[in-house]
């Protein structure tokens, strides 16, 4: 059973990188604006040349 | 399909307003005028009419008056505005109150194919805030914001940049402690599971690792997600208040010292899982009771108000200056619809001041030459000039902020509940802990330590700590969907202790600049051109009211003049004598009983009646609501204008309660005095010269028409179309104070329940690991339950 001891230290080492990223993202700005990012998502982006028709 | 196509033709293709009979064309657009219309070419010549592709009508009405960036080609008022420059490109971010739609995000962020040199723009739609980077060598901040400007979106600059500042405050790590409590509980609970479980014999190694890891996870928690409370607890104790936190802090110290002791000695697993747990869900609720508002502010000041610059005018020539720079004795320009920052006099220029925001006067003023024109009017008409006689921070309204209502530090008004109680339940917790310490003492030592940690233990009010937070957060979003927005949690148990409420008339109860006038005279021109060149003579409101009516007409000559304070007029105008007054007045013709909620002007001319002007306040919906209260609350009306509408207000307060022609001093003396003979007051007010009376208030309320435009500095900022909703407002938070009652009452059963294990000194870490997480999952539930069924009850969801 001590394999238990190796995927203790393994889930505890996840979870610390899970962790770090949620403070790297933080950190990073990534939390400031939570609306404008899923309104911008929507937008098209536009086509290369302007439509000749129309 | 009809339907749409007549709608097409009526209503502007940029802003959907109306258009009016002559409206202009382009594209086969209509437009509701020339400034939507320009909107419009510039998008379409730049190729970005997408922007009308993802909301119909997408712009905003083009038609007000042009401002003036000048300013911003000033060095000094550049390096304030912008947030980062060098050689190569500069930053800046602005507030953009009409940023509104999908629409402002797209087009506001293709403004790169208008004008190259910007390089990108970003949009915070909560927050209506823009972030440009623009070529520092191709563009000047003046060419930006006049672009901006010319597509429709016009940043508001203020002196006073409300927005940045509130980011800056927010920086106190919450969401970092949160998300640490947040891993250790878990990690914790995993932990522990197999003690609950029961670990066999053979396994005891397990038990010993699992316990070192545990109380490796407690550290952080500890060190880092706890110290809030240490802190709290302890500048509290040094001014000799017993606050909640102090229980909190000494439930966290204990749980820590015997998770260690009990680890460490191999005597058990200790309480790893309920400490943890005990931070998270404490974390969490101070989270949850902090509510962000990203566009409103509710510490504006008189600095917000004013224009970053004026014109100054030196040796024939004017550039301009910042607000600070302004000196006593500098000539200043002033244009139409730009604000008087400073007390001067006015040297040249007609000067029709608008004081409605300052003083409450419905209606403009004129001033004479050489008189003192006092800061925060706005002038109507053409461009006048002044010399300054104070500067701005010492001039009349400003001085209003060196009181010491704004001076002190802003400290709760009145204590709230879990501030009061949280004292005696610390005292009763010590003496029980105490207590059974000293019952166990003569007999056995291991227990009655055992038995006073015990108490600290499953006494820790975390529940207690939750349920004000939790109940006032969900009532706090009740409100904002009903467009009332608080400025804290707290302020809601002060909108239930309220026993008397003030309120402010221009703004307020009136729609301000709302007037109506309606003409029931039978009169040839040049008749009106004498009532008019008679009322133009005299300051009196009314007869300012009735010139605007009129209008456009030549002043005639006046023989005699004779006014008579507040009943009339009688004038002389070649050979004609004429009359303009109350019914009681004119006493030539019997009149009709006339109703109350109007005022009327009543005309006659060489003794022959004429008719009468009916001059109507736009009151809010909301005062019938507002009448509604008298039978609760002590109304009363508080109002810098003349007292012309008594009458109509009488239905409303009783005569005695109307107060007239305050000064923003008074207004603030006027609450005070209430205070100090025992009332909570409320004060409901828009301006600026209720700025003093809404901070001296137990409750400030400023009413706005739209909570993007300047509001004075209060404790909540109500739209005005929901001022019929007040009583409702005052009812629910009664109704939440109460659900925070029930609440405090279970959690308190869940404390009896676990100090009958804890006295005995036999408590395992199972119940409090069961408790703790129980009872705070009882008081969220039912806080926001009750609170929902509340508000439904009252129709506010």
């Amino acid at each position: 059973m001590s394999i238990i001891y190796f995927l203790i230290g393994c889930s505890v080492l996840l979870a610390l990188v899970f962790l770090g990223a949620f403070f790297w993202a933080q950190r990073n700005g990534q939390h400031d604006d939570l609306y404008t990012p899923s309104v911008r998502i929507l937008l098209d982006d536009e086509p290369e040349e302007t439509d000749p028709k129309k | 399909m009809k339907q749409a196509e007549i709608d097409q033709q009526t209503t502007c293709y940029h802003c959907g307003n109306d258009c009016a009979d002559e409206h202009i064309e382009q594209d086969e657009k209509v437009f509701c005028c020339n400034g939507c219309r320009e909107v419009y070419s510039i998008l379409s010549q730049n190729g970005l009419c997408s922007y009308y592709a993802y909301n119909e009508h997408p712009g905003v009405s083009q038609e007000k008056a042009a401002k003036r960036f000048n300013y911003l080609k000033e060095p000094s008022i550049i390096s304030e505005l912008i947030d980062y420059s060098d050689e190569k490109f500069t930053i800046v971010t602005f507030y953009i109150p009409d940023i509104h739609c999908s629409s402002c995000i797209w087009l506001l962020e293709h403004l790169n194919k208008i004008n190259p040199a910007i390089y990108n723009t970003r949009v915070d739609f909560l927050r209506k805030q823009v972030n440009i980077r623009y070529d520092t060598q191709l563009i000047t901040l003046y060419e930006v914001v006049g672009l901006l400007d010319k597509i429709g979106y016009e940043p508001l600059i203020s002196l006073q940049d409300v927005v940045k500042k509130q980011a800056l405050d927010k920086k106190d790590n919450l969401v970092k402690k949160i998300a640490v409590a947040g891993f250790c509980f878990g990690n914790v609970m995993l932990l522990s599971f197999p003690e609950y479980l029961g670990i066999s014999v053979y396994e005891q190694s397990f038990r010993q690792f699992f316990g070192w890891l545990n109380l490796a996870f407690c550290l952080p928690v500890l060190f880092y997600s706890s110290t809030g409370y240490f802190k709290s607890a302890w500048t509290n104790l040094k001014n000799k208040v017993l606050n909640i936190d102090f229980p909190l802090a000494l439930g966290i110290a204990v749980l820590f010292v015997r998770t260690a002791i009990e680890i460490l000695t191999r005597t058990g697993p200790g309480f790893a899982d309920t400490l943890c747990g005990l931070v998270f869900f404490l974390s969490v609720g101070k989270f949850v009771q902090r509510k962000t508002y990203y566009h409103l502010s509710f510490e504006r000041d008189y600095r917000s108000f004013f224009p970053v610059a004026v014109q100054l005018i030196e040796d024939e020539t004017e550039r301009p200056v910042p607000l600070s720079d302004i000196q006593v004795g500098q000539r200043i320009m002033i244009r139409n619809n730009e604000i008087i920052p400073a007390d001067a006099i006015l040297l040249k220029g007609d000067a029709r001041v608008d004081f409605s925001f300052v003083t409450g006067e419905s209606v403009p003023v004129n001033k004479i030459l050489g008189e003192v024109v006092y800061a925060g009017g706005r002038q109507t008409g053409e461009a006048i000039e002044l010399e300054v006689v104070k500067p701005v921070s010492q001039s009349y309204l400003t001085s209003l902020w060196n009181n010491e209502a704004f001076t002190r530090p802003q400290e709760n008004k009145t204590k709230t509940f879990s501030e009061k109680v949280s004292k005696y339940f610390t005292i009763a917790l010590l003496i029980i802990a105490f207590g059974s310490f000293f019952i166990w003492f003569p007999f056995d030592l291991p227990r009655a330590i055992s038995a006073f940690t015990a108490v600290l233990i499953i006494a820790c009010p975390c529940a207690l700590a939750l349920s004000t937070p939790f109940t006032m957060s969900a009532a706090l979003s009740i409100f904002d969907k009903n467009f009332f927005y608080l400025k804290n949690t707290t302020v809601v148990e002060q909108l239930a202790h309220i026993d008397t409420i003030v309120l402010d008339k221009t703004g307020t109860i009136t729609i301000s600049g709302d007037t109506a006038v309606s003409a029931y005279i039978t009169a040839t021109d040049t008749e009106k051109q004498m009532i008019y060149s008679v009322c133009a003579n005299s300051t009196h409101p009314l007869s300012r009211l009735i010139c605007q009516y009129l209008n456009n007409y030549i002043k005639l000559n006046i023989n005699s003049y004779y006014e008579v304070p507040g009943r009339g007029i009688t004038a002389d105008i070649g050979g004609h004598f004429i009359k303009v007054g109350s019914a009681k007045f004119i006493d030539t013709i019997q009149l009709e009983a006339t109703s109350a909620q109007k005022t009327e002007v009543h005309i006659s001319i060489d003794e022959k009646y004429i008719g009468y002007f009916s001059i109507q306040q736009h009151y809010r919906d909301g005062i019938k609501s507002v009448q509604s209260l008298s039978s609760g609350y002590r109304l009363y009306l508080l109002s810098g204008d003349h007292g012309h509408e008594r009458e109509a207000l009488s239905s409303v307060f009783s005569m005695e309660d109307m107060y007239f022609e305050r000064t923003p001093q008074e207004k603030l003396d006027f609450i005070k005095q209430l205070q100090q003979n025992g009332h909570k007051v409320m004060m409901i007010g828009d301006g600026l010269n209720d700025a003093g009376a809404l901070k001296q208030s137990d409750l400030g309320i400023a009413i706005t028409d739209n909570v993007n435009n300047f509001s004075p500095g209060s404790d909540a900022i109500l739209d005005g179309r929901s001022l019929k909703k007040l009583p409702i407002f005052l009812k629910f938070s009664k109704d939440a104070l109460r659900v925070v009652y029930i609440s405090f009452c279970i959690s308190l059963t869940y404390n009896v329940v676990g100090l009958s294990y804890a006295v005995s000194g036999k408590l395992s870490p199972l119940i409090a690991a069961i408790l703790m997480p129980l009872s705070t999952f009882t008081i969220i539930s039912f806080t926001s339950l009750a609170t929902h069924l509340a508000a439904k009850k009252r129709k506010l969801i």
